[in-house]
């Protein structure tokens, strides 16, 4: 691999969005004839970087120089016509097309006008044997299984721009052998002396395949190395947060409160979600959920609050068994969950603060008997002071909050209900410095004041400060249970990165 | 800002709407606003707009809250033609008045809950669901009359469609009061909230406990129960049921109510009065031409033609640049005016 000059690079690129830098000065290069692996969780700025480089977005500051011209493109066909091509994990081909259609549509061989079938035929099957790929390609897209779809998509992208390829995430549907066949073509590309984004969280995978790894984390560039020079540890170690400077506490809290679990989960879990597992909750404690990205951990947050319902197991409080099949029967016993995706799953964007503060009350008391206006004006403004929501009254809509505020929000819904558990799914991803600490604040006082608490959290170091036990997840297993002195980064690291499932 | 102020600045583009529409035919058709009692009951093109328009007006009112569901009902116009069918079969079964009302409304509510189901349950998109009752529903209604239109001589159903009421006539009531009750219902509880929530966001709905699936059964019902009631209004006015032509095509012009009333269809927040006052306009232009005189071949054209300049009006486009327009005359004077309405 030539140092000298790299295909493309990529500096100080910057995207903000209202509320969030969604990237902050990023470098990336790649090299002709590479495998570059992007990692990074939810919203750490892959898609947001990609998007920048493919023309989706147009970036803030920064340069992009491709074969050392510098290229802006406004958008993605643009983009293409550079050299740089993508292909996503819903292959965004026209499935009731044929393959050959596929190949060529937009640039379809024409004589005097009309579309020539046959020299499309004959162009698509001789593109497509160079990815050992031999196929009836007049029959439609739709007919293949997702490894070959994905397959004529790279062949589509490769054919159209040529020099650099960006895989987003191409691995997600496909099995084992089927991940094989992606991989010789990938391989074969590189021969050809393409340049090849991958990006993919299956560690496995990005090891095998990749020559360097760039992680990102929060819009921020955490380092670019060697594969061959990282090691598993490592790498969950640049993914997953350290940030928080002035948290002194290095393992987790020992003062774990005693007394009789208050709900008592035992073998609960749910084919093809979350493997069953056992687990206690007690007053007062927190239980902070540590896992990659597609681990399993927001499963169990939605199993254990009937999202998808469990197909397992049982939930015991006392002698009695909680049928917990949907968020109503959860929200009836006394369980709260801020979701991961805010916007999608959280907020009622139209809705007022102030509305979307008193829905889940309101919805459990039912239509026949609404919270009076002045009560409803009285919670809205003890929640917006008490969580210090940043918001000129409580009338405006909670969509044109920000991030952190719209957390807080979505907190007060759960609040006003007075849960006995509240379940928070990564309540401090992309929010600013200030929420953030407010929050971890906050977690730590509802613990206090009796309340249970399961916090998924990518942010390690936050775990350990709050957390009286840690459960690691991976491959959808609960694979392991620190407890006080244990819950360390480092411990949970290695639980993360541990290659094999073995019972710990 | 007073909830009474609220009301009025959301439903001032159509009051504005309606008094332009109303004083341009008063232009074209001097006597227009005459209005005279006769054999103790209104007359006068007024009250003419305010009776012809209840079908459209109850319809509307169920539509309000489908639509702020993020859903459409297109049934309601055969809905009502299987309702009056009832009602007319009914009385001429013999069947009391009362009995009969019953299973008129009865019937518009089975036809909601059928919509509810496929749409809640089985999860098919509004549109393609009711678009199913929609074609069968003048089927279904053309059986209940054999095919004939089934005409009756009750005086007490005949009194809901040209009886009146302290001089009030009968269909104006309904409307209204059906109108008032449901407006009040939805706002002194918390359906109305509710309703709005599921509309926005379904899946964060449900996430906060909001029983949509039930929710979205009652609106279709709601719905269907206001068809009922315009189909036995339409059926008690002509002493008859006509499975053809009773309520043809007037889910459109529900949906157009809806629309002009400024409630979104990609659902969420919504105004009864403001649709209510949509359907007024809707009737005002149908009266209008016909008082003017036109040719009718030109009457569906001109309608369409009115409707147009009424929806640019309301167009987010032509919004953001009367407010741009607005502001910059008045900025000296309101700077705490919100943008967005």
């Amino acid at each position: 691999m030539t140092e000298s000059q790299p295909l493309l690079s990529a500096r100080a690129v910057t995207k903000v969005f209202p509320g969030t830098v969604a990237l902050d000065k990023v470098d990336f290069t790649l090299h002709a004839g590479e495998v570059h692996a992007l990692l990074g969780e939810n919203g750490a700025g892959k898609s947001t970087l990609i998007k920048c480089l493919t023309g989706a977005y147009r970036r803030d500051s920064g340069e992009i120089v491709l074969d050392g011209r510098a290229i802006d493109p406004r958008n993605t066909l643009e983009a293409q016509s550079f050299g740089i091509g993508t292909v996503y994990q819903e292959v965004n081909l026209l499935p009731n097309l044929s393959v050959a259609e596929n190949l060529y549509l937009g640039h379809q061989p024409t004589r005097w006008g009309l579309i020539t079938g046959a020299a499309m035929k004959a162009g698509a099957r001789r593109t497509l044997s160079q990815y050992g790929l031999d196929i009836d390609v007049s029959r439609n897209l739709e007919e293949f299984s997702v490894a070959v779809q994905q397959v004529v998509a790279i062949a589509r992208a490769v054919s159209l721009s040529g020099k650099v390829l960006i895989l987003d995430e191409p691995t997600a549907s496909l099995d084992a052998q089927e991940v094989r066949l992606l991989f010789d073509v990938v391989r074969s590309l590189k021969e050809r002396g393409l340049g090849i984004v991958f990006i993919s969280h299956f560690l496995d995978q990005v090891f095998e395949i990749s020559d360097r790894i760039t992680v990102l984390r929060n819009g921020r560039l955490v380092g670019t190395q060697m594969a061959a020079e990282l090691d598993r540890v490592n790498l969950v170690n640049m993914m997953l947060g350290r940030e928080l400077v002035e948290e002194t506490r290095q393992s987790g809290r020992t003062e774990r409160p005693d007394g009789p679990p208050l709900i008592r989960f035992s073998n609960f879990g749910r084919a093809g979600k979350i493997a069953p597992f056992d687990l206690d909750i007690r007053k007062g404690e927190v239980i902070g959920v540590a896992g990659l990205l597609g681990s399993g951990r927001t499963e169990t947050a939605e199993v254990l609050f009937g999202v998808s319902a469990h197909d397992s197991g049982s939930a015991v409080e006392g002698e009695e068994t909680l049928p917990l099949g949907t968020p109503r029967n959860a929200i009836a016993h006394g369980f709260g969950f801020c979701p991961e995706d805010r916007k999608s799953d959280g907020i009622i964007g139209d809705l007022s603060v102030r509305e979307n503060i008193v829905l889940a009350l309101q919805a459990r008391l039912g239509w026949t008997r609404p919270v009076p206006a002045r009560e409803q004006a009285a919670m809205a403004e003890e929640f917006i002071g008490r969580l210090d929501i940043r918001t000129p009254n409580a009338e405006k809509p909670v969509g044109q909050l920000s991030g952190g505020n719209q957390q807080k929000v979505i907190l007060a819904r759960w609040l006003a209900t007075n849960p006995r558990f509240l379940i928070l799914d990564e309540p401090t991803r992309g929010i600013d410095v200030g929420a953030h600490a407010e929050i971890i604040r906050l977690i730590e006082e509802l613990c206090e004041q009796g309340m249970a608490l399961l916090v998924i959290s990518s942010e390690l170091d936050e775990l350990v400060a709050y957390s009286h036990r840690v459960i690691v997840v991976r491959d959808r297993h609960h694979v392991a249970e620190l407890a006080g002195e244990d819950i360390t980064t480092d411990n949970m690291v290695a639980a993360i990165a541990a290659p094999e499932r073995e019972d710990a | 800002m007073s909830a009474a102020g609220h009301l009025l600045r959301r439903i001032a583009p159509q009051l504005v709407t309606l008094a332009a529409t109303l004083l341009l035919i008063a232009i074209v058709f001097p006597g227009f606003f005459e209005i005279s009692i006769a054999n103790g009951r209104l007359y006068g093109s007024p009250i003419d707009i305010l009776n012809r328009g209840a079908p459209v007006a109850l319809l509307a009112i169920g539509m309000t809250l489908v639509i702020a569901t993020k859903g459409i009902d297109l049934s309601v116009g055969a809905v009502m033609a299987i309702c009056g069918a009832v009602a007319a079969a009914a009385i001429t079964s013999g069947m009391g008045l009362v009995a009969t009302l019953a299973l008129a409304l009865g019937a518009g509510l089975a036809c909601g809950l059928w919509n509810g189901l496929l749409v809640s349950v089985l999860g098919i998109q509004p549109i393609v669901a009711t678009l199913i009752l929609m074609v069968a529903g003048r089927g279904i209604a053309q059986l209940i009359t054999e095919g004939a239109i089934l005409t009756f001589s009750n005086e007490g159903l005949i009194f809901i469609g040209s009886g009146a009421f302290f001089s009030v006539p009968m269909p104006v009531l309904i409307w209204v009061l059906a109108g008032a009750l449901v407006a009040l219902v939805v706002r002194r509880s918390a359906l109305g909230m509710l309703i709005e929530a599921i509309g926005i966001n379904r899946r964060a709905s449900t996430l906060a406990g909001i029983n949509a699936r039930v929710l979205l059964i009652a609106v279709y019902m709601a719905s269907g129960l206001c068809a009922a009631l315009a189909g036995i209004i339409a059926a008690a006015d002509i002493r008859g049921a006509d499975a053809n032509n009773a309520g043809l095509w007037l889910e459109l012009d529900a949906i157009l109510a809806v629309v002009i009333g400024g409630t979104s269809l990609l659902g969420g927040r919504f105004s009864i009065l403001a649709s209510l006052i949509g359907a007024m306009i809707i009737q005002a232009v149908n009266t209008g031409i016909l008082l003017s005189g036109f040719p009718p071949e030109y009457n569906l054209i001109i309608k369409a033609a009115i409707i147009l300049v009424i929806l640019v009006m309301q167009s987010p486009a032509v919004r953001t640049t009367l407010i741009f327009l607005r502001r910059d005359k008045t900025s000296s004077q309101s700077e705490t005016e919100p943008v967005v309405q």
